[in-house]
């Protein structure tokens, strides 16, 4: 297992590699720079601007330079926060976004795990169909149309909660419920057909024959190996709510990480975009090696390889 | 089964669509689909135009003369729903066409080619498949601006992943099976076998899975809109009016209520048809 997970790391270099180089050119090659705003600045500050962040040094060498400074762990000046680093920037707005992301990762294992399961023991009877229908409709019903409409009926409406903003405990309900119910939607269905497939087999109805109860079947003998495609759609799952986010804190104006990145984006904040691409490129591949080995974990029939 | 039809003989496409015939769900959705899609094709020629502005008038709630209302800027809103629909329609057709241009080119090449080709081609997917594309996309789309076409070709360059890992597998067991090895022994030609064989077996997970394709790209395509970098003034998509209604909700909830509805409701039935065709060609590729 070392070997593999060593191995796996090792592919990740060149792949994170041709990420900031990518994104580093195709930045360079846009028009429009990050000292382009509608405040008129004299050519000579500019070029003093410039001068103070290594602009006007060729391309290469900045690139060298910036290659350099994130092998040491050092993302750069931010070019719109002039007294900020990229670094500062990161470590001050990411930890909204990660509460953001767990809270909806909890919110979908937390109900989509148990309605799939019940879906998939009561297979055929209203209980499935409502399941079901939950399912489908958390799918269909995009974030940007629910959160508002959410907003719209709890907040607005019936005064629950705050409309927007990130401050007590109570504004954490429903960014995270929306962000959530999308992939507990997922997470039912899948873990229902996981469920129904590994139901059907021999060695449930051996568990059954020596007479163990039917809670203990479905939770210590069935449940291991139906949360299979659970745990291979749980990578794209957290791709999702990582993306996902952008839209949600726009919607209730949480000041994370996704919307500075959309930001930095259209300010042209080069070292900016860069930090926030690498950052969720490593966050990425993380989650989706930490995805294979779990995989390997729960049935280890499958060989890391 | 009555001996006279068998005589008959069934093909694959006559047996999917009695199969489908009697999925109500699925043809409902596809009807709904039909007449959404005229509609938006042929709406804004019957109803007021989509982009005439009567400021006197301003927001008013659904009324005889506008069906759904009409928007801040005294704009009939079913026709600019019906509108935006022609380019959610447009972008979620031609983006997934893309997808699946590349997606079968590619899937079809690797299965074919096998060997270390093949295992080379398909770990570039399993590389692709973990990096974060919405956000490539998102950079696309605020440095190139917001064009249409760059907008086909960014969504359809991510949506391909997958068609292209099912087209490989089928390809792959195609491949072995013994009736093409029997074609291959009459003397048939290397393009008669992948027309005539390979083809039409390919074509049944290929159809469902770009059913189901076409909701993941609008959704993306709405999902850039949302966040401002979907198509620009004076067009209008449904991301377009979900965004500028849930602006101003407070006031006027129909300007959210409408387009989301009509969206979402979109999705149900490409979901409901996608499942249907799923079942009706008996196709068990799994959904990642």
């Amino acid at each position: 297992m070392i070997r593999f997970v060593a191995l796996r790391l090792l592919q990740t270099i060149p792949v994170i590699w041709v990420i900031i180089t990518g994104t580093f050119f195709m930045i360079r090659f846009v028009p429009g720079g990050p000292f382009t705003s509608e405040r008129a600045i004299t050519p000579e500050i500019k070029r003093n601007l410039e001068a103070h962040y290594g602009l006007n040094r060729p391309l290469y060498r900045q690139y060298l330079d910036y290659g350099w400074s994130v092998l040491r762990g050092d993302l750069g000046p931010s070019f719109k926060y002039p007294t900020r680093t990229v670094n500062e920037i990161i470590a001050d707005k990411l930890p909204v976004s990660v509460e953001l992301g767990l809270i909806s990762l909890a919110v979908a294992l937390g109900i989509g795990l148990p309605l799939g399961v019940l879906a998939a023991v009561k297979r055929n009877t209203w209980v499935d169909y409502v399941c079901s229908s939950f399912a489908l409709a958390g799918i269909c019903v995009p974030t940007f149309v629910m959160g508002p409409l959410l907003i719209l009926f709890f907040a607005i409406h019936l005064g629950w909660f705050n409309a927007s903003g990130w401050y007590e405990p109570i504004d954490r309900v429903l960014p995270s419920l929306v962000l959530g119910l999308v992939y507990a939607a997922y997470v039912a269905r899948l873990t229902r057909g996981g469920m129904l497939e590994v139901l059907s087999q021999d060695f449930i109805r051996t568990a059954r024959a020596k007479g163990a109860g039917e809670t203990r079947v479905i939770l210590k003998h069935a449940l291991r190996g139906g949360l299979t495609p659970v745990v291979s759609f749980l990578g794209p799952a957290i791709a999702g709510i990582v993306t996902g986010s952008f839209v949600i804190e726009k919607i209730f104006q949480i000041p994370g990480i996704g919307r500075e990145f959309v930001n930095s984006a259209f300010n042209r904040d080069y070292t900016l975009v860069l930090g926030t691409v690498l950052l969720y490129a490593g966050f990425l591949i993380t989650m989706n090696l930490l995805a294979d080995i779990a995989l390997v974990w729960l049935n280890p029939k499958l060989k890391f390889e | 089964m009555t001996p006279i039809d068998e005589d008959r003989g069934h093909s694959l496409w006559s047996d999917a669509w009695h199969r489908l015939k009697r999925n109500r769900l699925a043809l409902a959705s596809g009807v709904f689909l039909a007449i959404l899609a005229l509609l938006c094709a042929a709406g804004p020629i019957f109803s007021q135009a989509y982009q005439d502005q009567n400021l006197e008038l301003g927001a008013t709630p659904p009324s005889p003369q506008h069906w759904l209302g009409t928007d801040t800027l005294g704009r009939d809103l079913f026709a600019r729903t019906l509108y935006g629909g022609r380019i959610s329609l447009t972008v979620g057709l031609v983006a997934t066409f893309v997808a699946l241009t590349i997606g079968v080119t590619y899937g079809a090449i690797s299965g074919f080619a096998g060997g270390k080709v093949d295992a080379a081609m398909m770990r570039i997917v399993d590389i692709l498949y973990a990096l974060p594309f919405a956000i490539f996309v998102i950079l696309l789309m605020v440095f190139f601006g917001r064009n249409i076409f760059l907008l086909f070709f960014a969504i359809g360059a991510v949506e391909w992943l997958t068609m292209a890992r099912i087209v490989r597998g089928q390809v792959l067991s195609i491949k072995r099976m013994e009736y093409i090895e029997a074609a291959r022994a009459l003397g048939l030609s290397r393009r008669r076998i992948i027309f005539r064989h390979v083809v039409p077996n390919v074509l049944g997970p290929v159809i469902v899975y770009t059913t189901l394709t076409i909701p993941a790209v609008m959704l993306l395509e709405a999902f850039l809109s949302f966040l401002g970098l979907g198509v620009q003034a004076p067009m209008s998509s449904w991301g377009v009016l979900i965004e500028d209604g849930a602006e101003k909700m407070e006031e006027f909830w129909w300007l959210l209520v409408f387009p989301g509805a009509l969206f979402s409701l979109t999705l149900f039935s490409l979901n409901f048809l996608g499942d249907g065709l799923r079942d009706a060609l008996d196709v068990r590729a799994s959904k990642d």
